[in-house]
């Protein structure tokens, strides 16, 4: 790592004044867990690295009205072992687990991830499936961003250079509502070749509204418009075909993981097993539970 | 500039002046030359460097130093006690899980954090939490068998009494 000099913010206030005073010279670390490789590599050499690591007032789960938020600094080990995320979000809960080995989700955070962007992590297709929004605060003061437009390109949010993302806000569902997470990756815990998150809201047999998000096969987590079509129409073969459309409008790059012919089979495979598990769930006769 | 880090390693209080860039590895090795923490990809991937932040498992090549003022360092060199080894590390040796020993300590101390949370944890939990941890020479039978067995005898030890 190039040398950079080290503060640590005493609270929320401190660390948007540090930023904008600071501006392009400074780099906010959270858990570092996908910043230091970067930093060894010398991909970024920032002058200043301001630590919010320890900021314990962004560090919480609790329910807000009709919304379940989430501190920016939950480490991803409390999300997946929290009991109110497994209650309401058995998704997000089965998605942490799946996020790295145990020691990245000890001490990643949930707000450093999203920040990262990377579009071959967890977090961002789940987000956006379950229609979530992230919080910002800066000294010109607080917004909230649609989860949907918060990922601009690789690596790059909506987020400007002075804000801070504080919490993430995911909207309790309509009833009958079920989602998934499915991924597929070399070895449990790695970086997915390709992963889908799907919710779905379902009127009796048929589906009112499914969200079908693409993991790792662009430059950000992107919505698979034709398949969420064909799966709305409500047709018996309804999952198969939407599944294929999913695997036809995808377009995965060719990399040392996949050709892009492979990736569009996994693709489909994924979503065809995602899909059936939210339909699954959503039409769980357990009460109160927002599968 | 150099920063004061105060942070408890062991059991004992500790202090050490470090460069803002270097990582909680560095530290243990360099300052406090606890050689168990080992230093194998330094990218996050082997699990090597793994010790014990608050009793949870982390990679310490992965964490800047200065994140953990104040906190509960347990490293390798932290778990035997006076005359005995700990009894995940005698089941390591009762079960031959290891052949060159790199990758142990990150592999006990992992396997340690996972059975103070989860004291009987089935086979997939174990392999589960050890996927972190990479393994060159022996395969991972061996090892997840002392992790099970280590498991195991605690509970064996709560049922007969």
């Amino acid at each position: 790592m190039r040398p950079f000099e080290y503060v640590e913010p005493a609270n929320l206030t401190e660390a948007c004044r540090l930023i904008a005073d600071y501006g392009d010279r400074a780099k906010l670390i959270a858990g570092g867990q996908s910043l230091l490789p970067i930093l060894k590599q010398r991909l970024i050499a920032p002058s200043y690295l301001i630590s919010i690591k320890n900021l314990h007032e962004l560090d919480y789960i609790r329910e807000n009205g009709s919304d379940i938020e989430i501190g920016a600094l939950t480490t991803h080990h409390s999300i997946e072992t929290s009991p109110l995320i497994k209650e309401k979000f058995p998704m997000l809960a089965d998605m942490e687990g799946s996020l790295g080995s145990i020691q990245i989700r000890n001490w990643g955070t949930i707000g450093g991830n999203l920040c990262h962007a990377d579009p071959a992590t967890d977090p961002g297709p789940a987000l956006v499936a379950l229609n979530a929004r992230v919080k910002a605060a800066s000294v010109r003061g607080k917004r909230e961003i649609p989860m949907e437009s918060f990922f601009v390109s690789y690596l790059e949010t909506a987020l400007q250079q002075d804000e801070i993302l504080t919490a993430i806000s995911i909207p309790y569902p309509p009833a009958h509502t079920g989602s998934s997470y499915v991924k597929e990756s070399v070895r449990f815990g790695e970086r997915a070749i390709a992963s889908v998150a799907v919710s779905i809201t379902m009127n009796g047999k048929k589906s009112k509204e499914a969200r079908i998000v693409l993991g790792a096969t662009g430059n950000t987590p992107v919505r698979a418009a034709a398949a969420e079509k064909i799966y709305n129409i409500g047709r018996n073969s309804g999952t198969e075909e939407a599944a294929g459309a999913a695997a036809e409008e995808a377009e995965p790059r060719s990399d040392m993981e996949g050709t892009r012919e492979y990736k569009k089979q996994i693709i489909r495979v994924i979503t065809e097993k995602a899909l059936s598990q939210a339909a699954m769930r959503a039409q769980s006769p357990r009460k109160g539970v927002a599968f | 500039m150099r920063q004061r880090l105060e942070l408890t390693v062991n059991g004992e209080r500790r202090e050490a002046y470090v460069e803002p860039w270097w990582t909680l590895q560095e530290v243990l090795r360099r300052e406090f030359a606890l050689y168990g923490v080992k230093s194998g990809c330094e990218t996050g991937h082997c699990g090597s460097c793994t010790v014990l932040i608050d009793g949870k498992a982390i990679k310490s090549c992965l964490v800047l130093a200065l994140q953990t003022r104040g906190r509960n360092i347990t490293t390798i060199e932290g778990l035997a006690s006076k005359d005995a080894l700990h009894p995940i590390q005698q089941s390591f040796l009762d079960h031959f899980a290891f052949q060159c020993g790199f990758c142990t300590p990150g592999m006990i101390l992992t396997a340690k954090a996972l059975l103070d949370e989860n004291p009987k944890p089935s086979e997939e939990d174990v392999k589960r939490a050890l996927s972190g941890n990479l393994c060159r020479c022996t395969g991972y039978v061996k090892i997840v068998e002392a992790v099970m067995a280590a498991g195991g005898k605690r509970n064996d030890t709560r049922e007969s009494t």
